[in-house]
């Protein structure tokens, strides 16, 4: 007579039960999936936060970077791409893709030179390009002494830190040296990585800043928040209307007020050197980026209520984290444009 | 004085101070390092690290991390060991001296020093991408193609170690088995292997412990997941990748999460190696 | 007793059980076989892809990509000759510092230290090969590049450079050819070849002090014992007989090292400054083909993108011809000793 003990098959039973419920848990809140630009990290795993309690969707964004982030949107891995350069209007057609801003930041170059404070010395666009081109060397070079009648400045030699690696921020940047200095578009011209005349490469604005405030007498670039987090001294530039301004977020809102966003196709204008009395000239926007007839209408749908209401309710998580949330005209456009382009 | 004698005896006296210096160097540094990631990320280093999941904030703890990164080593390690060890045995035991034997044994010192991102992208165009075309986009990132990226890495770490400790192993022993008439596969199975032991789960924890640290190639096969995640075929973090984001972070309160992850990740490393050191010293083979 | 019991013979379990061994061995070699194959596809799979993803770069540029050290994403011109320099200098570094460092850990663990200290000073340098490549990474950039720049590298460039700060070269810079310009550097910063290469040797020494140890304890007891019988130290057995034994498997543990130290990428991308330009000087900054690709990559497009996957493939070819440079050494060393 042959027994069957019960207990190893109502314990495989359960067993199946427990493994097969794990794959059912991730199946009943819809998870959205973004990637791209470093930029908006910080601001998208806020938002993100704040959406998931309010709903229960999970939206996963991760910064792989800009490129990184319009490959994939175009090999549909992901559901939205975020770039913080954006996309030509052939690329956005031959693909189905929309793009549209979602947040305003700034950069700022940094300095480290003894007893110069943050604010404290100023710049225009000529000079800086000057300065990154290798052509002034020293800080005591009577160009940078004519912006700054009253402060004493060493005869040290100037070290410029850039960016080793691809990145946005260096895109708005060049970007901004090519439209003050002929010499830089010509030469130089705008990129994510570009072949910089003269300089050290950091790593991320982590790297750059690391750098600034190691080596004496050394200038860079970086993010917003990375020169205030990290107490670096920024500098004062001269923008288009003449005025001197520092960054902060009104100058920077200025910018993106007075940028023409009406008449850009697709949202595709740069807003450095803006040409607002008190804008600052390097602000950016970042872009996000998603298929018009989406692949996966579920997930478009979370998505498009996501960006709404990150854009209508989360501009006070924006500003905590240094961000300049997007003007309010600016929005409606932005969404009259989902309206009229984006199949639901 | 024999002059010759002396000299041997300065030779000696002088190798075992050196070497007991190459060991406090090795030892030096590792205090250095292991200090500073304790002392940078002691302030993160508390009960929410393990029982949180990552937040942009100070709020935020590290568990869907760990837990992916326990779920993805597993399926690497999983996959790379068992693959990596016969590999090794068919090398050693049946091509010893063969000329296809000694290619793919040259080959897979090739793959050993293969750039971990650019297993990372091969394995986005051979699983990822086919994936989100198979399943209309549901299934894209997965763990599993994470710790299929990480197998490739530790694939030839465990055949090259696999190799070289059967080929240690003395032929007394085959010749002895092959005499009694045992077949060649269970003297490979039961005898050669359980000789090499040692070496093998050295040659394992190694290729486990350069794993658990790499971000590079799960950037593009498992892509990360702010949230908990427990099915491979999900997206899943990891500890690697979330300490390298964290790393590039402005703010100082990520920076000292990205420390304290990495010490989580070192210890995790050092009690797995205890603990097999400890299972394989109860039964020591003796090499005489 | 039926005669019908004595027709299974003796012989006929015998042809069955050999009949069945034989399958068994079929099967094993068959299993064992195709996971070779495995490994084998899995070589080709990657090398193919980079060598299909580079496909363009090769095609614009020719062999000039190779000898090439221009880097220039706002014109789209790209050359190999300063990342494949760094990936070469730094791996020679790392293993110049590890293998005897290695070798004096190993030596050390088998032969001098007191059976109760082995465990755990194995395990320590053993969790050197667990700290994470990033972590190497961080520290080196945000610790023992700064702690170089400060103390270590004006020592250098004032003894042994050829740009000191004082203007005056030292006698070693003037009548010792190379030196000066291995050791000249004006970057004010730690970030450099000779740094990348310490890092890598850290990192390399758990991988091949392991393996070394590890072989060192096959070696057969009773050779040993002849050797101290006949009146050797221990450093003359360990360089006469346990490391000749044990040759092909340090090898074997050293090409472990050399692989992770070529294709590292977290660790070298921090303190390796990135400069795309070649140097002579071991304390300027540079690129390896890995920092290379991992700086670039996310953001490249194009030909770009097709100039990253061309310098991976190159990173495979770099290596095939290290280690049959490797190889043929070892076999003409091989063929001396009559083998």
């Amino acid at each position: 007579m042959l027994t069957i003990n019960k207990l190893p098959l109502r314990f495989a039973a359960v067993a199946t039960l427990a493994v097969a419920s794990t794959f059912g848990v991730a199946a009943h809140a819809t998870d959205i999936t973004g990637a791209g630009s470093s930029f908006v990290y910080p601001v998208m795993s806020k938002w993100s936060a704040a959406y998931a309690e309010k709903t229960g969707h999970h939206l996963n964004y991760q910064s792989v970077g800009s490129g990184a982030g319009i490959a994939q949107i175009k090999e549909g891995t992901i559901d939205f791409g975020a770039s913080d350069a954006p996309m030509k209007a052939e690329d956005l057609q031959k693909y189905g893709l929309g793009q549209f801003p979602i947040v305003v930041g700034g950069i700022v170059p940094v300095v480290n030179i003894a007893g110069v404070q943050a604010g404290q010395i100023k710049l225009d666009g000529t000079t800086l390009a000057d300065i990154f081109l290798g052509k002034i060397t020293h800080w005591n070079d009577p160009k940078i002494a004519a912006l700054n009648a009253g402060l004493s400045l060493p005869a040290g030699k100037i070290t410029v830190v850039h960016r080793s690696d691809g990145s946005g921020t260096s895109f708005n940047f060049t970007n901004y040296l090519s439209k003050v200095s002929n010499e830089w578009a010509t030469k130089v011209k705008f990129g994510t990585a570009v072949e910089w005349p003269t300089g050290v490469g950091g790593k991320g604005n982590e790297g750059v800043s690391q750098y600034v405030r190691q080596i004496k007498g050394s200038i860079g670039y970086v993010e917003y928040a990375y020169a205030v987090k990290n107490k670096i001294s920024w500098v004062d530039l001269k923008n288009a209307a003449g005025n001197v301004v520092s960054p902060t977020a009104a100058s920077f809102a200025a910018a993106a007020a007075t940028a023409d966003w009406a008449s850009a196709k697709d949202f595709n204008l740069i807003m450095t050197n803006a040409p607002g009395d008190q804008a600052w000239p390097i602000t950016a926007t970042t872009w996000v980026i998603m298929y018009k007839s989406p692949k996966n209408a579920g997930n478009s749908k979370v998505a498009f209520d996501f960006f709404k209401s990150a854009l209508e309710q989360g501009q006070q998580a924006a500003s905590e984290l240094d961000y300049v949330p997007l003007p309010t005209t600016l929005v409606s456009q932005i969404e009259a444009y989902w309206a009229s382009e984006f199949k639901h | 004085m024999n002059s010759p004698y002396l000299r041997r005896r300065i030779t000696n006296a002088l190798a075992m101070v050196l070497s007991t210096l190459a060991t406090l160097i090795g030892l030096a540094f590792l205090a250095w390092i292991l200090w500073e990631t304790l002392r940078q990320g002691i302030s993160a280093l508390d009960l929410k690290l393990f029982t949180k999941v990552t937040a942009y904030g100070e709020d935020g703890g590290l568990l869907n991390s760990m837990v992916g990164s326990l779920v993805i080593n597993f399926i690497g390690i999983g996959i790379a060991t068992p693959i990596g060890v016969l590999a090794g045995t068919w090398l050693a035991e049946y091509a010893n001296r063969t000329r296809l034997g000694e290619s793919i044994r040259f080959l897979n010192d090739i793959l050993l020093s293969a750039p971990s991102i650019v297993m990372g992208l091969f394995v986005y165009t051979i699983i990822v991408l086919p994936s989100t075309a198979l399943t209309h986009g549901s299934t894209t990132f997965s763990g599993f193609a994470g710790g299929v990226a990480l197998a490739l890495i530790a694939l030839p770490v465990i055949v090259r170690t696999t190799d070289e400790m059967l080929r240690l192993v003395p032929s007394t022993l085959r010749e002895a088995a092959l005499s009694l008439g045992v077949p060649q596969w269970k003297l490979t199975l039961q005898i050669l292997i359980r000789a090499a032991r040692s070496g093998i789960i050295t040659g394992v924890l190694l290729a486990l412990a350069r794993i658990s640290g790499e971000t590079a190639p799960l950037l593009f096969t498992s892509f990360g997941n702010n949230y908990m995640a427990i099915n491979p075929m999900d997206k899943m973090s990891s500890l690697p990748q979330i300490i390298y984001q964290y790393a590039n972070d402005p703010g100082d309160a990520m920076h000292a999460l990205a420390w304290a992850g990495a010490f989580v990740i070192t210890m995790f490393v050092l009690l797995l190696s205890l603990a097999s050191r400890l299972i394989l010293s109860r039964t020591k083979v003796s090499h005489d | 007793m039926p005669a019908i019991e004595t027709a299974i013979s003796t012989t006929d379990i015998l042809e069955q059980r050999s009949r069945r061994d034989a399958r068994h061995e079929r099967l094993f070699r068959w299993v064992l076989k195709g996971c070779a194959l495995i490994v084998l596809a899995s070589l080709l799979g990657a090398a193919g892809a980079t060598l299909w993803g580079g496909r363009d770069a090769f095609g614009t540029f020719g062999w000039h990509f190779l000898v090439s050290s221009e880097w220039d994403p706002g014109n789209d011109v790209y050359g190999a000759m300063v990342p494949v320099y760094g990936t070469v200098v730094t791996s020679f570094i790392a293993l110049l510092i590890a293998v005897p460092i290695s070798f004096g850990i190993a030596v050390y663990l088998s032969e001098v230290a007191p059976a109760w200290l082995r465990t755990p000073v194995a395990s320590a340098i053993e969790l050197l090969a667990g700290i994470p490549s990033i972590i190497y990474g961080m520290w080196g950039l945000f610790i023992f590049a700064p702690f170089f720049a400060d103390h270590i590298k004006p020592w250098l460039t004032s003894n042994l450079g050829n740009k000191p700060d004082d203007g005056k070269l030292s006698w070693v810079a003037e009548h010792v050819p190379f030196v000066g310009k291995l050791f000249g550097s004006d970057y004010p910063f730690g970030a450099s070849i000779l740094v990348a290469g310490i890092v890598l040797a850290i990192m390399i020494i758990p991988f091949i002090s392991s393996v070394m140890r590890e072989v060192f304890q096959t070696v057969p007891t009773r050779l040993k014992e002849s050797a101290y019988a006949l009146g050797s130290s221990t450093w003359e057995v360990s360089w006469d007989i346990v490391l000749p034994y044990t040759r092909s498997a340090v090898i074997g543990g050293i090409f472990l090292g050399l692989g992770r130290a070529l294709g590292e990428t977290m660790a070298v991308t921090f303190v390796l400054g990135n400069a795309m330009h070649l140097s002579a000087s071991l304390l300027d900054p540079g690129a390896s083909i890995a920092s290379t690709i991992a700086n670039q990559f996310s953001e490249a497009a194009g030909l770009q993108k097709s100039a990253l996957m061309a310098l991976a493939f190159l990173l495979f070819v770099v290596t095939f011809f290290v280690l049959l440079i490797a190889r043929l050494m070892l076999r003409r060393l091989a063929s001396k000793e009559g083998r």
